[in-house]
């Protein structure tokens, strides 16, 4: 930056050889003609002006950008923070429903194991009920069976001394005697039985 | 800009008059000086009516004032440190005051007061009377340690000593002819070659007017490059002044 200068000094220096321009030079640069009162009176000014565009901008213009930089800036932090607020309840949300599932599902398979094993309990008890119906069945039949195996062996032992009696009066025309008929017949039924 | 006859008057642009009619030539207010107001007019006319939307999301203007305030401010706060910020209103002013100088000198028949050394010397001199009180108020006179060199050998302080101090004393120097020579340079390069147009179209007759073609687009150019040189010369007088800021707040 500072070669610049020198350089372009320089290079309108060739310009002096123009007789003309040398001529206009040879009146010496306007802002070194001190005689020129003007060149101090425009520093004057230039001070008053300068002074005045400092204030205005310090206390008027720049503050005015500022503001609004900082209302800017300010804008920005508050999105920034609301976003990351709405961030924070979404991620909560997200949490929540995450430990309302997992809840859910634990519930649901403490539900299913407790009916299976209720189920399994009432199906047991129904088994054993019907089987003690069963069985209670099978005992009244089994009881039945007997008591009419029983009257039938009354009904043949009767049926079996009456023949014999009747059998011996008609054979011999004496009437036995029936203690001693009831012996024979027994005595045959548990032979036969035993046979 | 005139070319009066044959020959070209480069200088004459440099030349101050009365400006603001009566009333400015009774005070003495020169035509430099209305483009002084009208430089901080146009600062503070952005100022208005890009900040007048007041918009989260900024229009163009309002982007332009925004970008500038941030970059000045940036450059406060990089090259000061967090103590930039008091200085930040002045050395935006300073920027864009010398920025709006350069600019506006661009346009035809307006004075570039920037290639004045008495202004540009005037702001040197503002620049380093502020860094010196600023050193002065935050050091008090440890500040002229800051012209001996902590662990530089005793025996140099005859040599050291007077070199800090014609160091010192030289940066209003070079700080203002660096923007007066730019900006003069670059104002007489594009009179020369103006008026070497006229001269060409005026001497050849149909020729020159072909010939001038060359004067014009290296005027062209120059204008291409003196866009450069305004933005660049008002950054490195701002900068500078950051610079200088810094080793008085923190003293090297």
């Amino acid at each position: 930056m500072e070669d610049m200068m020198p350089r372009r000094l320089a290079a309108s220096l060739p310009l002096l050889a123009f007789p003309a321009f040398a001529r206009a030079a040879e009146k010496g640069m306007p802002q070194l003609d001190f005689a020129n009162k003007l060149l101090i009176s425009q520093v004057v000014w230039l001070a008053i002006i300068f002074f005045a565009l400092y204030l205005l901008l310090a206390q008027w213009g720049l503050p005015r950008v500022a503001s609004v930089l900082d209302e800017r800036a300010r804008r920005i932090k508050g999105d920034l923070d609301a976003a990351r607020a709405a961030k924070q309840t979404a991620d909560d949300a997200i949490a929540e429903l995450n430990a309302a599932a997992r809840h859910a599902h634990a519930e649901a398979q403490t539900a299913i194991a407790g009916a299976t094993e209720r189920a399994k309990h009432e199906a047991l008890a129904h088994a054993s009920a019907l089987d003690a119906r069963l069985k209670a069945d099978l005992d009244a039949a089994e009881a039945r069976i007997t008591a009419a195996e029983q009257a039938a062996m009354g009904a043949l032992r009767d049926a079996a001394r009456e023949t014999a009696t009747t059998l011996i009066t008609r054979l011999t025309g004496l009437t036995p005697d029936s203690g001693t008929v009831t012996a024979a017949v027994d005595q045959a039924l548990a032979g036969r039985a035993a046979g | 800009m005139a070319a009066e006859g044959s020959a070209i008057d480069a200088l004459g642009q440099f030349r101050l008059g009365h400006g603001l009619g009566d009333v400015g030539g009774a005070v003495n207010f020169t035509n430099a000086n209305e483009i002084m107001l009208l430089a901080g007019g146009v600062i503070l006319g952005l100022l208005y009516f890009g900040m007048k939307p007041r918009a989260i999301v900024p229009g163009r203007l309002q982007a332009l004032a925004e970008y500038l305030y941030e970059f000045i401010y940036s450059m406060c706060i990089d090259q000061i440190g967090e103590e930039g910020k008091r200085f930040f209103p002045f050395i935006f002013t300073l920027f864009t005051f010398i920025l709006m100088g350069n600019l506006l000198g661009l346009f035809p028949y307006f004075f570039t007061f920037t290639s004045h050394i008495m202004v540009t010397g005037a702001l040197a001199i503002l620049v380093i009377v502020l860094v010196t009180l600023v050193a002065l108020r935050i050091h008090g006179l440890h500040f002229f340690t800051y012209f001996f060199p902590a662990g530089a050998p005793k025996l140099l302080a005859p040599l050291i000593i007077p070199i800090e101090i014609l160091s010192y004393l030289s940066r209003p120097v070079s700080l203002s002819i660096r923007l007066f020579a730019n900006m003069t340079a670059g104002h007489v390069m594009f009179e020369v070659f103006a008026s070497f147009m006229l001269m060409l179209a005026g001497a050849l007759g149909t020729l020159g007017y072909a010939v001038a073609l060359g004067p014009l687009a290296l005027n062209i150019a120059l204008m291409g490059f003196e866009l450069l040189v305004a933005f660049l010369q008002a950054y490195v007088f701002a900068i500078l002044t950051c610079i200088y800021l810094h080793d008085a707040v923190h003293l090297h």
